[in-house]
């Protein structure tokens, strides 16, 4: 029931802000662009908890530890083959802008996204939401969890 | 009236309704269904509930269309089309440059073929799973299909032959997959009359070695057979392993009105070929290495293309050579199909213009070769005595027997093409247990695991040439169709009627569960050695040579990158080189160009494939995706500026306005 509640309260609010919280501004060839502000509806629905969401997947639990630069080596190669073609660090492009993620989602929300979307587009309030507003599903690239493990390692060192 | 009596009416006249409206015996009988509450019993049988799978795979061949039809058993539900011998505008096979080399030959590039018989590889005499193999009729040819992608991996041009229909059955370890001539023909070619072909002309039987890890082929040895016409074949099993037996017909060998002159004969002969002794004699160097000319075309799936490369000898062997390898069993009449039981004893002719079935003992011949029990010879290979091979004949059965396949329960099961029915007969006591109607005009007839030692023996599948009344009707072209019984009990069932792709010609079957787990999902990115690939956007690139433009493209849910292209030139030839940097199962790309004087390509995820368009008009020209892949899949489309001949327009290529790929914060 309280999960339900959350959703709705988050979906109306992704609503709300497709429609008047957008930010216009007019790019270099004069067309106007909607930059859409959606991670804050997702901070609502995250807060709402008390805690990050883990998510719907394979990974339960990360303890992290200090940044460990060879697997963010590992982790921005497969990053740059799987994931580039979608994500931008610092804009919106098919999907969100990925600097800050790790402050916004947890570990294992991250990495459950990576590796199972099909499943928390449709089952995890926030992916859901996502998927609504971006309306471009979440693509499986069939990674492996020490690929997904390693793309989180160099996301945490763009914040 | 009260409610109640109002509904007990209702009732009366709802069932009244159905009694009016049920067939009447005699309709249930014109059409081959069974009658009463049987009906419902044959719907629950074909009923494969949604979201179910069936139990069993029916590939069937698509004759003149040149494919291989893949089918659901028992829903008769159609799969896919293989696209095999002939070019497929929907996959954009034949018209890609990585697939165009396999439908190359010692003609030239041959854009269609004739697919006839589908068989899958063994190991000990049980389907195994691994591979499919298919004959081209027209311009000789063996395929050779992966069943973990479902696509077409070799096709190897068979020389010195000529209507390659006694093709391709395999032996029970896979040693070998067979390729016999229908039409015998000069051997070599040559310039000849045609009044000349008796005791000029040759039928070439060539064994094609199967590599066991890549399962590549190659022609191993040509027996160089008398000039009569090979029909269709079969390999021994269990006892009999180590031997082959070929259909013969027009040992006439006439060469003109052969509906009349090669059906002179009351027999012809089944040829028994002894391989392992012939293969022995090759081994300790047998045979004549003799100037050929043949394709040898190899999918490559890492570098996702394939390779062409012209052979230019083959092993001939002249029967004369090994004796002891090759004999002669007369059988009745034009014998059509050539069926060995699955315990490999008996050897069945379905002598196609004769009302008899010729049933041969494996053992009775092995022991006629030992008391040399000859009555003469053809060409100089010996004809065993009829009598002392035979293990019996079934008078009558029906007219014009093809094909028999068998149950495990020593029954067989014969199509007759003429008197179009199927009949079920015991083999020991040669006595017809069952007959049952087929619509119309049965050609051949399959039973899954039917070509091995343990047949899967709930379903036969009936393949008809001719449907007539028995669907809509469209046009003067109706299309042909299958039948599928229930052969698990005393009397065979009829359950369904499905429609087939181009002629179903021969269909092999196997067991779900053998092939369906180990199902490829994706080609691996990180494995695609294709020169033009590329592995993310930022690998994305245009570059000229001369007149050549190669695109290095990529397409992902749902952009190309790059999307926008300039300084392509009228006269220019534009090479698009397109990778799917999908990793996610059943997500397909589709790329197509305006004015592209060739398909659409359909890229699977990490795959990479390459089109060429030739602009041939100034203007701004969009390209799209054609396989709906998402909710934003209209908006998959890109733009290219074709500028005049000579113009300066630089050459430019971008996504979003950046350089693809380009994240200045990465």
């Amino acid at each position: 029931m309280k999960l339900k509640l959350i959703t709705g309260v988050a979906l109306s609010v992704v609503l709300f802000s497709c429609g008047g919280d957008a930010a216009k501004e007019a790019t270099t060839d004069g067309a106007i662009k909607e930059e859409v502000k959606v991670e804050e509806v997702v901070e609502v629905v995250a807060e709402s908890d008390g805690a990050l969401s883990k998510g719907v997947g394979p990974i339960t639990s990360i303890t992290l530890g200090e940044i460990d630069a060879a697997m963010v080596e590992t982790g921005k190669e497969v990053y740059k083959t799987n994931c580039t073609a979608c994500h931008k660090l610092g804009k919106r492009s098919v999907g969100p802008a990925l600097k800050g993620v790790t402050e916004r989602r947890s570990p294992e929300w991250i990495m459950n996204m990576i590796l199972n979307p099909d499943v928390m587009v449709k089952e995890d309030p926030t992916a859901k939401a996502l998927l609504a507003e971006y309306l471009a599903p979440m693509a499986n690239q069939s990674l492996s969890e020490d690929e997904a493990r390693s793309i989180l390692e160099f996301l945490r060192t763009k914040n | 009236m009260n409610k109640l009596t109002k509904y007990a009416l209702g009732l009366v006249a709802a069932s009244t309704l159905m009694v009016g409206c049920a067939p009447t015996s005699s309709d249930a009988e014109s059409k081959g269904t069974s009658k009463g509450a049987l009906n419902s019993s044959a719907a629950e049988k074909v009923y494969v509930a949604p979201g179910e799978h069936d139990s069993h795979y029916a590939f069937i061949s698509g004759g003149f269309s040149g494919q291989l039809a893949v089918y659901g058993l028992p829903s008769g539900r159609l799969f896919r089309v293989i696209p095999v011998f002939s070019q497929d505008p929907e996959k954009g096979y034949g018209y890609t440059e990585e697939s165009k080399p396999l439908l190359n030959t010692s003609h030239g590039f041959i854009p269609w073929g004739d697919s006839h018989h589908p068989d899958i590889s063994q190991t000990e005499g049980d389907l195994d799973g691994r591979w499919i193999f298919i004959n081209e009729n027209n311009t000789p040819r063996i395929a050779r299909i992966s069943l973990e992608t479902f696509e077409t991996e070799e096709i190897i041009e068979i020389p010195n032959s000529a209507g390659n229909h006694s093709s391709s059955f395999v032996t029970e370890n896979s040693e070998y997959v067979v390729a016999g001539t229908r039409f015998s023909v000069p051997f070599p070619q040559r310039d000849m009359p045609i009044s000349d072909m008796k005791g000029n002309f040759s039928g070439a039987l060539s064994f094609l070695k199967i590599d066991q890890e890549t399962g590549h082929m190659n022609i191993a040895f040509q027996v160089k057979m008398p000039g009569f016409d090979y029909d269709l074949s079969h390999p021994g099993r269990g006892k009999s392993h180590g031997w082959f037996f070929f259909s013969t017909y027009n040992t006439e060998e006439a060469n003109s009105m052969m509906e009349v002159n090669a059906s002179q004969n009351d027999k012809d002969y089944i040829a028994a070929i002894n391989w392992k002794k012939i293969e022995e004699y090759v081994a300790n160097g047998g045979g004549t290495m003799q100037p050929a000319n043949y394709a040898h075309n190899i999918w490559n799936d890492a570098a996702h293309k394939a390779t062409s490369t012209m052979e230019k000898e083959v092993l001939v062997v002249e029967p004369k050579d090994v004796p002891g390898a090759i004999y002669f069993l007369p059988t009745a009449k034009s014998p059509h199909g050539c069926d060995v039981s699955p315990d490999g004893e008996y050897i069945i002719g379905n002598g196609k213009l004769a009302a008899t079935l010729t049933i041969h003992s494996f053992t009775k011949m092995q022991k006629a070769i030992e008391d040399k029990a000859f009555d003469g010879d053809a060409y100089g290979i010996p004809i065993l005595k009829h009598d002392a091979i035979n293990y019996g004949l079934l008078e009558q059965p029906g007219l014009g027997p093809l094909h028999t396949e068998f149950d495990t329960r020593g029954n067989a099961y014969t199509t007759f093409f003429i008197s179009s029915e199927v009949v079920k007969w015991n083999i020991k006591d040669l006595k017809v247990l069952d007959r049952h109607p087929v619509y119309y005009s049965v050609g051949h007839l399959m039973i899954p695991g039917g070509n091995s030692r343990n047949p899967d023996d709930k379903y036969l599948v009936a393949m008809n040439k001719i449907t007539k009344d028995r669907y809509l009707p469209t046009g003067p072209e109706v299309c042909q169709s299958a039948q599928l019984f229930d052969i698990s009990g005393e009397k065979m069932e009829l359950l369904l009627d499905f429609p087939t792709i181009g002629e179903p010609h021969y269909a092999a079957g196997i067991a779900a569960d053998k092939i369906a787990p180990k199902s490829k999902k994706i080609y691996k990115l990180d494995e695609n050695v294709h020169p033009y690939a590329v592995k993310s956007e930022a690998e994305t690139k245009v570059v000229r040579n001369g007149n050549e433009i190669h695109i290095s493209m990529s397409m992902i849910r749902s952009h190309f990158s790059p999307d926008n292209i300039e300084g392509v030139r009228v006269g220019d030839k534009v090479f698009f080189h397109v990778t799917n940097l999908e990793q996610d199962y059943d997500v397909p790309h589709g790329f197509s160009m305006i004015g592209a004087q060739t398909s659409e390509m359909l890229i699977m995820p990490g795959r990479t494939s390459t089109t060429i368009w030739e602009p041939k008009q100034v203007g701004v020209w969009p390209f799209y995706c054609t396989d709906f892949c998402s909710a934003l899949h209209q908006e998959m489309q890109g733009y290219i500026r074709v500028s005049a001949k000579g113009a300066t327009t630089p050459l430019t290529y971008t996504l979003d306005g950046d350089v693809p790929g380009e994240d200045e914060e990465l």
